[in-house]
């Protein structure tokens, strides 16, 4: 169990968010050849099925695209790229205010702390 | 996406008792079904007249448009739930048993699987552990190229490291076209294989739809969902 995924949300949505992840990051470079459906099932202990729907949507999405004989390929468009890093960085941004927000600090405070922690 | 399993008003009593009633399903060919219950509610009397081995008192089960009988056989691997292999057989003479006795069976297949769990081959299955007995039971029935694997209770008795080794077996091994139908106790570790599950409560369906629809829908594992919908 690799993947460390939970059992209450939709599998094929924790795939997605996971290789998003991978994109991002470098794990699976712009262009590059994705695994098989088959590979990546065994890797994240999941059902062919599953990740097949998984990355069925992520090709809707524009981060994948199948070459007819080749197999499946990340997208070479760093456009779509940075947009999707810019997305994750927000959501994570974005919770972690409303924590501090809990704690009772004030932007400036949470600023400070960025600052001093980073 | 076709049919391979049909199964229409099946109806089963046991004198007074009913143990199945009134089902009506399909199952669709690439499809891993859990098939969930409590003790007694008719798990592994569904198994045993899909496989053949007990009379419906009503209704009827088809594999592949075949009624129950020879032709559904040579495409059913059936794992039961109790040992039935010779104890004084090694484990080869029981893969030599197998390959006479099924043409779709791998050999190959299954001595990789038995060496990847550590099992020798020509270890007499007497002597073998219970947990390394059903390991090699399981080896056996998956290293058929059947349509429809049917598995009551595979895991139950073995080690979690070989568990995941055998889930993994699952995944990997069968065919894109195959299906299986897996009864167990042990949801939490094989749910994230599931397509779908069935829930079964005292002889009826309760539930049968896709385990993803379970986790948007209710925001729950079928883990959770199971101990609510059965809870004592």
């Amino acid at each position: 169990m690799s993947w460390n995924l939970d059992s209450d949300r939709p599998i094929f949505m924790q795939i997605i968010e996971h290789m998003e992840y991978d994109i991002v990051s470098g794990v699976l470079p712009p262009g590059s050849k994705v695994p098989s459906v088959r590979e990546l099932a065994s890797e994240a202990s999941v059902n062919p099925n599953t990740m097949q729907k998984a990355l069925s949507e992520m090709e809707r999405r524009g981060l994948m695209h199948t070459e007819r004989t080749s197999g499946r390929y990340v997208t070479d468009d760093e456009k779509i790229i940075a947009s999707l890093k810019t997305n994750i960085a927000s959501v994570g941004v974005e919770g972690f205010i409303q924590q501090m927000k809990r704690l009772g600090l004030d932007r400036d405070e949470v600023l400070k702390l960025v600052e001093d922690n980073y | 996406m076709s049919s391979l399993l049909k199964v229409s008003s099946l109806t089963k009593k046991y004198g007074n008792v009913t143990a199945l009633n009134n089902l009506n399903f399909e199952l669709e060919s690439g499809h891993i079904t859990g098939l969930l219950g409590p003790n007694g509610s008719g798990k592994t009397t569904l198994i045993k007249i899909i496989c053949g081995l007990l009379q419906p008192t009503l209704g009827s089960v088809t594999v592949k448009d075949h009624p129950i009988g020879e032709e559904s056989k040579k495409v059913i691997s059936y794992l039961p739930d109790t040992t039935y292999l010779g104890r004084s057989a090694s484990v080869r003479e029981t893969i030599n048993f197998f390959c006479d006795f099924y043409k779709d069976f791998d050999a190959d297949r299954a001595y990789d699987m038995l060496s990847s769990l550590g099992i020798n081959p020509n270890s007499r299955l007497r002597t073998l552990s219970k947990g390394n007995r059903e390991k090699v039971q399981l080896i056996l029935v998956m290293s058929r190229r059947a349509d429809l694997y049917v598995l009551d209770e595979p895991i139950a008795g073995v080690d979690p490291a070989a568990r995941d080794y055998i889930l993994n077996t699952i995944i990997t091994n069968y065919d894109e076209n195959a299906s299986i139908l897996i009864s167990t106790h042990l949801i939490s570790d094989i749910e994230n294989i599931l397509d779908e599950v069935i829930f079964l409560k005292q002889g009826d369906i309760v539930r049968f739809c896709g385990v993803d629809e379970i986790r948007s829908n209710e925001g729950k594992s079928v883990d959770s969902l199971f101990r609510e919908v059965f809870k004592c």
